[in-house]
């Protein structure tokens, strides 16, 4: 049965957000969530992009659900909502998105963090001040993370770090890093590892961009050369770091189901097909082999929509185990889009750049190429299936990683 | 499982208790071995109709409950885990549907209280080739005196023999292929020149060919108007579908639990073949795919209670993935149940013919892949 006082609360709190982003979401930036990747991508926020970031960050409703006592807006998740529907309807954007502090570190310190951490990491975070990313994977340690070796000394009044970190994210655009280390080398591999919260800007670490197939570089390999973390930047107890960085992963995954990013959908894609491949006189897609793989694509995406909200609905969204079936979802769905799209272009789904091509067919390729990682970053497709019958089905763990 | 009201979550509950207890699949397995021809236990329907489970979608004043497609849904799940064998499908959901949405006072007060006590059943007559294809009605109907003559013939009527009423399409003109032109007609199963012959099937259920010569009905037969029957006859069809992939999704996830017991319990190379990662990831995948038949089903049976402009389009979106994963779900029942899914004592083969059954039924997933495809305008 539907509660009417809090419906009624609801409808105050739309017409109490609208009015806030009318006054103070500018204009220019309408129906430009491209801007965000390219924010994600190291772009410095200047004129009325970072207007928006600064008012948006005083606010508190880059992190609407994160507690008023550290400068987040104080959100119900139904408030949450609300307010994203409500920047969908004037095509605004969330400007605080960038880097890792939004989707992973600053929920995973509120989980872990001691007060002292929160008061001092949060806020930077929700004011979009300070520019998070991840050491978590090493040359040798990707699916099996746990092999991690980059070693953590006590030295007293500071921790010592020398190792090697890779495919970090935005490293060199990042201003902290929260980082999984081995504290001790003696204990059983899961044992022994901490959570490390570390300044990037000191001599000891050195970023090198990796240039990867679709021409961008946005991950790095970070080299750690007697590098110095403080002593109060461990998150949680010292050796417990991996029970730390799994819920780090979980936030992770809940952050790429598709549930949370998208403001503005996508074009339809049969729109872009019936463009390209030119429909027959029944109005049919001209190509009775693409038509109903198409459709199956669609209708996986309903259903993954229709999950994503079932999932909502029922309140087991967010950091749990039904993350990993909705990042696999997702992934599919996403790699799947990307192939017909280059495939529906034809030989105008090649173009990699020049005047030849139109800048949504360049894109296209981009996109084709880089989503590949979709299913290898964050667990791979394969792990988050082992997350799953584990930890969902019950079936017997062979891999040993917990 | 959706958000359900506390009436929606008794009536589940009931229902999931009463077929555990009443209508197992042995119950099944004794009604196929003992050869009734009519293919359900008469006895087991009517205590379901007992139960109110035919009358879930009659409004009140015909006789039923009114709780809507949602739940009659709840209870088709709970029928499909077990294999439960009854007139649901074809006479509560399919034929109660075309007569609630496009009959007359009179014709709501003849059949309808029938149907749901369970003393009728009734059923859909639509298609008259191997497959589905409803715009392709040929069986003709003639204007005979004050009424119509209708000839021609229909198959794979579901409860075929059973059925007491048939809702049947015809056509008034035009021709094979087109949509306009198509009447639904009332006709009693047992007016002169109606003809039934069985067909037995794979899955053992009740099904006929029925042909129809010269046979004779007043104009108050007629359901909805003549010639315009087309969109009475797709919206009936897309509640036949949308309660059917709920019965989809039931059966698909008992294959399931079945299956993942077996991972547990059976031991090869002196560990449990759950074990094997060959065997989990496929697992995780069957897990996934039934999260999303589950959300597609509970949004099409939502959207028919709203009368939703995208009913039709999330009903061919739900018969669709029910299709596809009880597909899945029930070829891998056997597959990684090796030899013993394979014999007639066990339970494993009762899942997959019923899968390719109800697959058939009312279009499969080429079919609704179509639809989906013309619903979106390509």
């Amino acid at each position: 049965m539907a509660d009417f006082g809090a419906e009624a609360d609801l409808a105050g709190f739309r017409a109490e957000a609208r009015a806030w982003l009318e006054e103070n979401f500018p204009p220019s930036l309408k129906g430009q969530p491209n801007i965000m990747m390219a924010m994600m991508e190291g772009l410095q926020a200047d004129g009325d992009l970072a207007l928006w970031k600064s008012r948006m960050g005083a606010k508190g409703w880059g992190t609407p659900t994160w507690p008023a006592e550290y400068g987040g807006g104080g959100l119900t998740p139904q408030q949450a909502r609300v307010l994203q529907e409500e920047m969908a309807r004037l095509e605004a954007f969330n400007p605080l998105m960038a880097g890792m502090g939004i989707s992973m570190v600053g929920p995973t310190i509120l989980d872990y963090g001691t007060e002292e951490q929160k008061r001092r990491h949060i806020p930077p975070i929700v004011k979009g001040e300070i520019r998070w990313c991840l050491g978590y994977s090493e040359p040798n340690a990707g699916s099996d993370l746990a092999a991690l070796q980059t070693k953590c000394e006590d030295k007293g009044n500071h921790w010592r770090i020398n190792g090697q970190k890779i495919w970090t994210s935005g490293a060199q655009w990042s201003d902290w890093c929260g980082m999984l280390v081995r504290t001790d080398p003696t204990a059983r591999k899961h044992d022994g590892i901490s959570f490390i919260m570390i300044d990037m800007k000191q001599p000891g670490i050195e970023t090198r961009p990796i240039k990867l197939i679709a021409g961008a570089s946005p991950f790095c390999e970070t080299f750690f050369t007697d590098a110095q973390a403080e002593k109060g930047d461990m998150l949680g107890e010292l050796n417990n770091g991996w029970t730390v960085g799994k819920r780090l992963l979980q936030h992770e995954r809940a952050s790429q189901t598709g549930g949370r990013f998208a403001t503005t959908p996508p074009p339809p894609l049969q729109e872009i097909a019936k463009r390209y491949v030119g429909v027959d006189d029944k109005g049919r897609l001209d190509d009775p082999d693409l038509r109903p793989r198409l459709a199956a694509h669609l209708m996986h995406a309903r259903a993954h929509g229709l999950t994503l909200a079932r999932a909502a609905a029922e309140s087991k969204a967010g950091a749990g185990n039904a993350a990993s079936v909705l990042k696999n979802s997702a992934t599919a769905m996403a790699q799947t889009r990307a192939e017909l799209t280059i495939e529906i272009m034809g030989n105008r789904g090649l173009g990699w750049d020049g005047a030849g091509f139109s800048d949504d067919e360049v894109e296209a390729v981009r996109a084709w190429l880089s989503g590949k990682a979709m299913s290898i970053y964050g667990g791979s497709a394969e792990i988050q299936n082992n997350i799953i019958a584990k930890r969902i089905l019950g079936l017997p763990d062979m891999t040993k990683s917990d | 499982m959706a958000v359900l009201t506390d009436e929606q979550s008794m009536l589940r509950d009931q229902a999931r208790a009463w077929t555990q207890d009443k209508a197992p699949v042995s119950a099944f397995r004794k009604m196929r071995d003992s050869g009734q021809a009519l293919g359900y236990d008469p006895a087991t329907f009517a205590e379901m109709a007992e139960m109110g489970w035919a009358g879930v979608i009659i409004p009140e004043a015909y006789g039923g409950s009114d709780f809507g497609y949602l739940s009659l849904g709840l209870i088709l799940e709970e029928t499909g885990r077990t294999l439960a064998a009854s007139p649901l499908i074809a006479s509560a959901l399919a034929a109660a549907s075309a007569i609630v949405l496009g009959g007359s006072d009179a014709q709501k007060q003849a059949w309808l209280p029938k149907i749901a006590t369970g003393e009728l059943v009734a059923t859909l007559a639509v298609d008259e080739g191997a497959r589905h294809a409803p715009e392709k009605t040929a069986l003709s109907a003639v204007t005979s005196g004050a009424g119509y003559a209708l000839t021609g013939g229909k198959s794979f009527v579901l409860e075929g023999m059973a059925a007491g009423l048939l809702v049947v399409a015809a056509r008034t003109s035009g021709k094979a292929g087109e949509t306009n032109g198509i009447t639904l007609f009332l006709v009693p199963a047992d007016a002169a020149g109606v003809s039934r012959t069985p067909l037995e099937l794979a899955d053992s259920r009740g099904a006929a060919d029925i042909a129809f010569e010269n046979v004779a009905v007043g104009p108050d037969a007629v359901l909805g108007q003549v010639d315009k029957g087309w969109a009475l006859l797709e919206k009936t069809l897309d509640r036949a579908r949308a309660g059917l992939a709920a019965e989809m999704l039931g059966s698909a996830q008992q294959a399931f639990d079945l299956t993942l017991d077996y991972l547990k319990t059976r031991v090869q190379f002196s560990q449990v073949i759950g074990g094997f990662q060959a065997l989990q990831h496929r697992a995780a995948k069957m897990f996934g795919e039934l999260e999303l038949a589950r959300s597609c089903v509970e949004a099409a049976l939502a959207a028919i209670d709203a009368d939703a402009p995208d009913a039709a389009e999330l009903a061919s979106l739900a018969k669709g993935h029910a299709g596809e994963t009880l597909f899945l779900v029930s070829n891998e029942l056997i597959q990684m149940h090796g030899g013993i899914g394979m014999t007639d004592a066990h339970d494993a083969g009762f899942y997959l013919k019923r899968a390719r059954a109800a697959e058939a039924a009312f279009g499969g997933r080429a079919y609704h892949r179509d639809r989906f495809a013309r619903l979106n305008g390509f």
